[in-house]
């Protein structure tokens, strides 16, 4: 093997102290250098065309990446769900022909079922219920413990998509010497083949214990601004733990508890990367099919040698419309505009 | 003082609460480093799937012709679209951040509206007219593709990311500087953007992360194996036989693409929270 090569030098601490000190000092170089390439460019079109160029000169690169990539994808999202295209890319118009077609889907109800099962279950359990367990538990214990139990939750959310499922495909296979049912087997439970019977229960634990730390961080933000003097009257009342958690702490996150609920309804409708790798939308036929990964499979994946992309956009349409709907929503509910006062001072 | 009692009590709450996360992680290490493992109890310690993994070229067990892409060529690929993704990100933010906390234009605050619905709405769903467009301008099966594409998605966040770190920093400092004959240019340049630099390394972090982690937007975008990112090979492995065969190389690997995952835990958390905190949702 030719690999033992890389064992043969000594690799010494200062070595690696090299390494990493190349490494940054060369990203430096490169920030810098683009930085200051950006700076004469926009000094010499300022100088040239006005102080009005400035405002064009900082926006515009955004601007443009936003209108190719967001703007543009809206529209044609919509307009080739209107036609049959598959993978020659020949608009054929059709009208609303999909979306008759998605009406008289003979899957589409069991699919949206399941899509309606699966954000409920894992909104109600992870994202919102064990959130506000940790934020609140930690928030109850003291304050070093408890950030680290939060950032080992914030683990499964950085991980690799494609590693973290493939940590749940291991633990849950169906030998009795894999991890879930080697402990299960301790408890005298028999082994389960837990992708092939209760798939569920494995996507619905991935995408949650991913989706947990969004609201913990939230929840626990809200929890810290509490005033200390609210705790001290409890106390002073004789209020148990439990009773400053049910009387004090819940009702005074209500707003950021209404905030996670809706911002993680829209992630979860359409996020289907997890259950992509985990199942596939099997196992048989749709068992874990979302409507977002239903779109995918659609429009990428061939099922007797088409791919019907003018379908899949469709499909995508749905949710497109629905994520603009929710968006606004939010945008108006949650107060976002408070967020937007405008500058003091100008020059 | 806190009594026995209740030291014990918070240690068996610590442990309810992050057993059930760092168990997966301690097996996917056992799993690379043992010949076979029984529950958490492995038997047979060795570094062979060590050193296979890093030998670079990976066998597929019992094919002669089809071969998975060189370890290291992975690296690189997966290396470059995190790098560019992270450095377009912070440069286009940073622009238009500063524009947006700082200049006065018409139109501004419907552009602020627009990129905080853009940033909570889920770019995944454009993912059909996404691959629709790469193909068309001839950036399907290529990595600069998938980095104009994310970078784009990601542009929302990372904008109101900047934004927020210009409103911090006050407008005094500046004002001298233009008192001083500071171009609005150099006043950005020289005396706004050293006083960011949490912001910018927030930016970076992530994006370099989400470049790092990004998998649906390359497995789609890209069909040549020349060109797969370490999610790719690790879907490869998932998905394929192999991982039943050698559990141990796909650990490997998995374990050799989280390292800078590890690193950045460990390092950056602060960035990592405060990105999270005003950050999209995810699953």
């Amino acid at each position: 093997m030719s690999g033992e090569s890389i064992w043969q030098k000594e690799i010494s601490g200062e070595d690696i102290k090299k390494l990493f000190r190349f490494l940054f000092g060369a990203v430096k170089n490169v920030i810098t250098s683009l930085y200051t390439r950006l700076y004469d460019y926009g000094s010499e079109l300022i100088s040239r065309y006005g102080s009005k160029m400035a405002v064009s000169f900082f926006l515009i690169p955004s601007l443009g990446f936003i209108t190719i990539f967001y703007f543009l994808p809206f529209i044609l999202t919509f307009l080739i769900g209107l036609t049959s295209m598959d993978f020659t890319f020949q608009w054929s118009w059709v009208g609303i022909q999909n979306y008759i077609r998605i009406l008289n889907d003979s899957f589409a109800p069991k699919i949206l079922g399941n899509t309606f099962f699966y954000v409920f279950t894992t909104l109600s359990f992870f994202n919102v219920g064990m959130a506000l367990v940790v934020s609140l538990i930690t928030n109850h214990i003291p304050d070093e413990v408890g950030s680290a139990i939060r950032g080992i939750w914030l683990l499964p959310r950085i991980t690799p998509s494609t590693v973290y499922a493939l940590l749940w495909l291991w633990a849950a296979r169906r030998e009795g010497n894999a991890l879930i049912n080697w402990f299960l087997g301790v408890l005298g439970i028999p082994p389960v083949d837990w992708m092939l019977n209760h798939p569920w229960v494995i996507v619905i634990l991935v995408n949650g214990f991913v989706g947990t730390s969004f609201g913990m961080i939230v929840f626990t933000a809200a929890l810290k601004s509490i005033p200390e003097d609210y705790y001290r009257a409890a106390r002073v009342d004789g209020a148990s733990t439990w009773e400053i958690i049910r009387y004090i702490e819940i009702p005074m996150i209500k707003w950021p508890l209404l905030f996670v609920t809706a911002y993680q309804t829209l992630s979860l409708l359409t996020s289907f990367e997890y259950i992509l790798i985990l199942t596939d939308g099997g196992p048989g036929l749709y068992t874990t099919e979302v409507w977002s990964l239903y779109s995918y499979h659609v429009a990428f994946k061939s099922y007797g040698g088409t791919v019907e992309i003018g379908y899949g956009a469709a499909l995508a349409t749905v949710l497109v419309l629905i994520g603009i709907v929710l968006s606004i929503i939010y945008w108006r509910v949650f107060k976002f505009k408070e967020m937007m006062l405008e500058p003091k001072i100008e020059v | 003082m806190k009594s026995l009692g209740e030291k014990i009590g918070i240690g068996i709450v610590v442990a309810i609460l992050t057993i059930p996360v760092l168990i997966l992680y301690i097996y996917l290490f056992l799993i690379s480093v043992s010949e076979d493992i029984v529950g958490i109890f492995p038997t047979g310690f060795t570094i062979d799937n060590w050193l296979e993994v890093l030998d670079g070229e990976i066998p597929v067990a019992g094919a002669t012709f089809y071969k998975y892409p060189n370890i290291y060529q992975v690296a690189l690929n997966t290396f470059f679209l995190a790098v560019m993704i992270a450095l377009l990100e912070v440069v286009l933010s940073s622009l238009a951040g500063y524009s947006l906390s700082r200049f006065k234009f018409r139109g501004r605050s419907q552009l602020l509206t627009t990129i905080l619905i853009l940033h909570a709405f889920p770019g995944i769903t454009l993912l059909i007219a996404l691959f629709f467009i790469l193909v068309q301008v001839g950036l399907y099966n290529t990595l600069i593709g998938v980095i104009l594409v994310k970078v784009a998605l990601e542009l929302p966040l990372g904008i109101w990311i900047m934004k927020g770190f210009f409103d911090g920093i006050s407008w005094d400092m500046e004002m001298s500087a233009l008192v001083d004959g500071c171009s609005r240019l150099g006043a950005w340049w020289r005396v706004i953007m050293p006083n960011v630099r949490n912001g910018l390394m927030a930016v970076l972090i992530f994006g370099f992360l989400s470049g790092w982690a990004e998998f649906i937007y390359a497995q789609t975008f890209i069909a040549e194996q020349s060109f797969w990112t370490f999610s790719m090979l690790v879907y490869a492995f998932t998905i394929g036989e192999y991982s039943y065969i050698k559990p141990g190389i796909t650990a490997a690997i998995a374990l050799l693409y989280m390292l800078p995952v590890i690193l950045f835990f460990l390092f950056a958390q602060k960035y990592l929270l405060r990105i999270q905190l005003i950050g999209k949702g995810g699953a």
